[in-house]
């Protein structure tokens, strides 16, 4: 099977066929999308898009981690990280779908 | 913010567009993503993050209530790294 990486050209792509929008303007109400959602998780503010997920954020403490390659104490500042949790509806539809698929790579 | 808002807010910065196809655009990207994810392939929105799928194996779960010992079949769960410049951009 062979497995290719989505990028935004192909999500615009899908919105330009869908709704006949130029192809310009289906790419910048893409990019609206996009940092509509990046701007309201800024402010703290959890997005949740029913059927497919929730992005929230997370504040994260201060500790203390490890340079693994000297084993030098370094403290990790406290920072917020975002977390997404997928929908129910999500969740089943890509375990039902995808449990033949033998080798999924997994590079994040 | 709910899909709904999100839809809402767009609608009103595109005054040009009908509400109803500001929801088909919504609609149509969060399918996309979803239905590239079930092909087992990946989406990559740079400066956003990128959704993948991860292979879990099957393991032996616990009933929380009984204690009892259940197998948990093998699955494919949707994940989701944050891509650089949101992650710097929470933290600005």
């Amino acid at each position: 099977m062979a497995r290719q990486t989505i990028t935004r050209s192909q999500l615009s792509e899908a919105v330009y066929q869908e709704v006949g929008l130029s192809r310009n303007e289906s790419a910048e109400l893409l990019e609206s999308i996009l940092s509509k959602i990046s701007e309201t998780l800024a402010n703290e503010e959890s997005v949740k898009i029913s059927s497919f997920g929730s992005f929230s954020v997370r504040r994260k403490g201060q500790r203390i981690g490890r340079n693994p390659k000297t084993g030098e104490e370094v403290p990790i500042l406290p920072r917020k990280v975002l977390v997404f949790r997928p929908s129910q509806v999500l969740k089943a539809r890509i375990s039902d779908a995808t449990i033949d698929i033998p080798d999924l790579d997994e590079n994040d | 913010m709910t899909k709904s808002e999100l839809i809402t807010y767009l609608a009103e910065e595109n005054p040009h567009l009908y509400q109803r196809d500001v929801e088909r655009i919504v609609t149509t990207v969060f399918d996309e993503i979803a239905s590239a994810l079930s092909q087992g392939d990946r989406v990559e929105l740079r400066g956003f993050g990128a959704f993948s799928v991860k292979h879990r194996g099957s393991r032996v779960g616990r009933n929380p209530r009984t204690g009892e010992a259940v197998q948990v079949g093998a699955k494919r769960v949707p994940y989701f790294k944050t891509g650089k410049q949101l992650r710097e951009k929470l933290n600005g």
